[in-house]
C-alpha cells in the first residue's frame, strides 16, 4: 500500500515537474521572439518594439492577444486533416527534445541512454511539419517553400548526424549525460572543433533560421509555407521556430560547450547562459548573412561540411584508437 | 571552388559577423518622435495659414489666384468687399483632406497671405474637421514676411480715405 501511495505520489510530481519546464520553454520561445526583435534593432542600430509596457515587455501580450483572436481559418482547397496537423508537428517535434537534455545533473525530465538518437530522430520528423504545411496549402509559394526545405533537409541530414558523431566516439556513449560528464577536463569544442562548426551549421539549417531560411524567405516567397495559415495555427509556426532555436542552442551547449559545467556559478546558471549566448549569436547571424541560393546550400553541404565531418570523425577515431 | 577561395570566403562571413556585432555600441538612428519633438527648417511645407500685416488687418484679397493654381482643387473662397472697396473673402475654405502641401497658393499669392508653416500634426479621427474654415486659418502674426504690406506698393485707388494712403511710386517696377 505505501508503495502504491509513493509511487502515486512520485508520478504526481514528475507531471508536474515536466509540465513546469514545458511551460517554461514555450513561455521562453513566446519571449524570444520580443527579445530577437530588440537584439535585431541593437545590431541595426534601431529600437525594435519599445512602446508596450516597460521597454516593450509587453508586446508579447499584445502580439498574443491579437492572434488568439484571429480568424482560425482553414481555407476550403486546402487538404483540410494535413493542414490541421502541419503546425500540431511542427509545434511538437523538437519540443519533445527538450525532455532528453540535461539542465543540470539533478534538473532533467528523462534520462534516455539513447539521448542523441532521439534528437537525430526528432529533427528528421520536424521536417515533415513544412512538407505537410506547404502540399496540403494547395499554394505555389507554399509549395515552392517546402520544395526547398526537402532540398535543404537533403543537404544538412548528410553531415548532421555524422558531426555528432566524433563527440560519441569520445565518450564511448549516447547519452547525454555521459557526454557532459566527459567535458569535465575540457569542452568538446575544442577537441572536435570541426564538428562544432558543422553540427553549428545543420543546426542553423534545421531550424530554418538565416541564412538557411529558404522555405520561409519572406521576400520572395512571401513567407513560405505558413502562407495559409492564420491565427493560433501560424502561432504554433511561430513559436515552434524559436523553440527549435532554443533546442538547438541547448543542444551544442550539451554536446560541445560542457553542459552545466563552469566555474563559481551556479550549475543552471552556466547552462541558462551558455544557451542564451548561443541564440544571441543567432541572431547576430541573421543580423549579418545574406541568404544563398537552396542549391548553393546543397553544394555546401556535401562538397565542403561532408568531407569536413568525414575528416573529424577519421581523425578522432585514429586518436581513440591511438590512446 | 578551390580551397583557397573557400578559405576566403570563410573568413569574409567572419568578418562581416564582426563588423554588424560592432555596430551594437554604435548611435541609434531611430528618433523617439513623440518624446522628442522633431526639428523642421522654417521653410517646411506643413498647414497652411492665413496671415495679417503688420497694422493687423487681413492680407487675403480675395484675387482667387491660390485657388486656380492649387493642383488638387482644395481651396474655395470668394470675393466680397467693404464698404470702402477693399476686397476680403467673404469666406475662405482648405480641404486638408485633398491638400497635398505643394507650397504653390504661397508662391501664387501676390499679398503674402497665405503661407505654409512647419506644422504637420494634423491628422484627426473625423473627416469633416479637415476642411479648415478661416477662422482657424487665421493667424495673429504675420508669418514669414514681417514687413510686407501690399498696399505699400500697389493696388488699385480705392472710393474714400483709406488707412492704406502711400502714393504709389509709378516708376518702380518692383511690386
Amino acid at each position: 500500500m505505501t508503495s502504491i501511495n509513493y509511487n502515486f505520489i512520485n508520478i504526481i510530481f514528475c507531471f508536474f515537474k515536466t509540465l513546469f519546464i514545458v511551460f517554461i520553454i514555450v513561455f521562453c520561445g513566446a519571449m524570444l521572439s520580443f527579445i530577437e526583435r530588440r537584439v535585431l534593432a541593437l545590431f541595426q542600430n534601431r529600437y525594435g518594439p519599445n512602446r508596450v509596457g516597460w521597454f516593450g515587455l509587453l508586446q508579447i501580450v499584445a502580439d498574443m492577444i491579437k492572434m488568439l483572436f484571429k480568424e482560425d481559418w482553414v481555407p476550403s482547397f486546402s487538404k483540410s486533416f494535413l493542414f490541421i496537423l502541419a503546425p500540431i508537428i511542427s509545434f511538437i517535434s523538437l519540443l519533445l527534445v527538450m525532455s532528453i537534455i540535461p539542465f543540470t545533473d539533478q534538473k532533467f525530465i528523462i534520462n534516455l541512454n539513447i539521448g542523441v538518437l532521439f534528437f537525430l530522430i526528432m529533427s528528421a520528423l520536424s521536417v515533415y511539419s513544412i512538407l505537410f504545411a506547404g502540399w496540403s496549402s494547395n499554394n505555389k509559394y507554399a509549395l515552392l517553400g517546402s520544395i526547398r526545405a526537402i532540398a535543404q533537409t537533403l543537404s544538412y541530414e548528410v553531415f548532421l548526424g555524422l558531426s555528432l558523431m566524433g563527440v560519441v566516439a569520445q565518450s564511448h556513449s549516447f547519452n547525454l549525460f555521459d557526454i557532459v560528464y566527459s567535458q569535465k577536463k575540457i569542452w568538446n569544442i575544442f577537441p572536435q572543433f570541426f564538428g562544432f562548426i558543422t553540427f553549428f551549421i545543420a543546426g542553423l539549417a534545421l531550424c530554418h533560421r538565416h541564412p538557411f531560411d529558404q522555405p520561409e524567405s519572406e521576400q520572395e516567397l512571401a513567407d513560405g509555407y505558413h502562407i495559409e495559415y492564420s491565427g493560433m495555427k501560424f502561432g504554433m509556426f511561430f513559436i515552434g521556430q524559436y523553440i527549435s532555436m532554443i533546442v538547438i542552442a541547448s543542444m551544442i551547449t550539451v554536446l560541445f560547450l560542457g553542459g552545466w559545467y563552469g566555474p563559481y556559478l551556479p550549475k543552471f546558471l552556466w547552462f541558462f547562459f551558455k544557451t542564451f549566448i548561443l541564440i544571441l549569436f543567432f541572431i547576430l547571424l541573421r543580423a549579418s548573412l545574406p541568404r544563398p541560393r537552396y542549391d548553393q546550400i546543397l553544394y555546401f553541404g556535401w562538397i565542403i561540411c561532408l568531407p569536413i565531418t568525414l575528416l573529424n570523425l577519421i581523425f578522432t577515431a585514429f586518436l581513440i584508437l591511438l590512446y | 571552388m578551390n580551397i583557397k577561395s573557400i578559405i576566403f570566403d570563410f573568413f569574409t562571413q567572419i568578418r562581416s559577423i564582426f563588423i554588424t556585432f560592432k555596430h551594437m555600441f554604435d548611435m541609434r538612428e531611430t528618433r523617439l518622435y513623440p518624446e522628442n519633438p522633431i526639428y523642421l527648417s522654417p521653410r517646411y511645407r506643413g498647414r497652411v495659414v492665413l496671415t495679417k500685416d503688420p497694422n493687423g488687418k487681413d492680407r487675403c484679397v480675395a484675387c482667387n489666384l491660390c485657388s486656380v493654381v492649387c493642383p488638387v482643387s482644395c481651396i474655395s473662397l470668394q470675393k466680397s468687399q467693404d464698404k470702402y472697396g477693399r476686397w476680403f473673402s467673404k469666406f475662405f475654405k482648405i480641404n486638408f483632406s485633398r491638400c497635398i502641401f505643394c507650397g504653390l497658393c504661397e508662391e501664387a499669392c501676390p499679398t503674402s497671405a497665405i503661407q505654409l508653416i512647419p506644422d504637420f500634426e494634423l491628422s484627426d479621427f473625423d473627416r469633416k474637421n479637415l476642411l479648415y474654415k478661416k477662422k482657424y486659418l487665421t493667424i495673429s502674426g504675420t508669418g514669414k514676411d514681417h514687413k510686407y504690406n501690399f498696399y505699400d506698393h500697389c493696388g488699385v485707388s480705392i472710393k474714400k480715405k483709406y488707412m492704406y494712403n502711400i502714393p504709389i511710386n509709378v516708376k518702380d517696377l518692383l511690386p
